[in-house]
């Protein structure tokens, strides 16, 4: 049932595909482009830009001699994706802000 | 039920050493304290986030300017057990009072023991958000969303 949404976690999961995520949202980039706004080589992009295409959150044409990587215009995965991620960090805050409050409810009644 | 949504639904799950009041009224009462604060939809940086306590209540955030952005209403208050809010912030991330364009989130307070919780979470409807061109066009160009990921963008990179 949650498999739709694990794919999700696990592509906006790590940090670089993140980043890439979001600078992809801001404008379309090469590969280059991304390689030059990041602290990672150009292979390195390559391979991020190849797992987000295929969990569908970006979309890629040639433009002249270039490719050129947008966020999957559709909008519907990467919508999804985000709000999975934002999901799963609030819920990591609340359980530890949970088993970190007070036991007795009383005590932290205003 | 006949159509089968756009875009499926958000689950997710976590299970707190806490018994199930004491889960409930952390998530309610004192969203504030855990809600992770680079997730607002507000220009100004995020001074407090708002859950009213009651059906019909707002759900919003406060900014430390002292601007109020709604994100939606609470459509159950039924404590210690469950609770359901409208997610009503739109591709453009802003808030969007139109009430068919409303997602919805649920969350169920289950308890396993005297001291163990299990949380469940729905976000639903999403089709809704996306029933104009706002979510395709945000995405796609300069916006609210980008404002709002620039700001992520940047708390992620002073993690490194």
């Amino acid at each position: 049932m949650n498999a739709y949404g694990d794919a999700g976690l696990g592509l906006l999961g790590d940090p670089t595909r993140r980043a890439i995520f979001e600078l992809l949202a801001r404008r379309p980039c090469s590969v280059g482009e991304l390689a030059q706004q990041l602290p990672i080589s150009r292979p390195a992009v390559s391979q991020h830009l190849r797992v987000l295409k295929d969990g569908g959150l970006v979309v890629s044409r040639p433009e002249g001699t270039r490719r050129v990587y947008r966020l999957n215009p559709d909008g519907v995965g990467a919508l999804r994706a985000y709000l999975d991620r934002i999901w799963d960090d609030a819920l990591t805050a609340f359980q530890k802000a949970a088993e970190a409050a007070p036991v007795d409810p009383e005590q932290e009644q205003r | 039920m006949s159509t089968a949504p756009t875009i499926p639904a958000i689950n997710g799950k976590v299970t707190v050493g806490v018994p199930v009041d004491q889960a409930f009224r952390v998530f309610t009462d004192s969203f504030n304290t855990w809600w992770p604060p680079e997730y607002h939809i507000g220009q100004a940086d995020i001074a407090e986030a708002i859950l009213q306590p009651r059906e019909g209540g707002r759900w919003y955030e406060r900014g430390v300017d002292g601007s109020e952005c709604d994100w939606g209403r609470v459509l159950a208050w039924e404590p210690p057990h469950r609770l359901v809010v409208t997610w009503q912030i739109n591709g453009e991330w802003q808030y969007d009072p139109v009430p068919e364009h409303a997602s919805e989130v649920e969350v169920r307070f289950t308890a396993d023991g005297p001291d163990r919780t299990t949380v469940e979470l729905e976000h639903r409807h999403l089709d809704r958000l996306v029933g104009g061109q706002a979510m395709r066009e945000a995405i796609g160009g300069a916006g609210g969303w980008t404002s709002v990921l620039e700001r992520y963008a940047a708390a992620v990179a002073s993690e490194e």
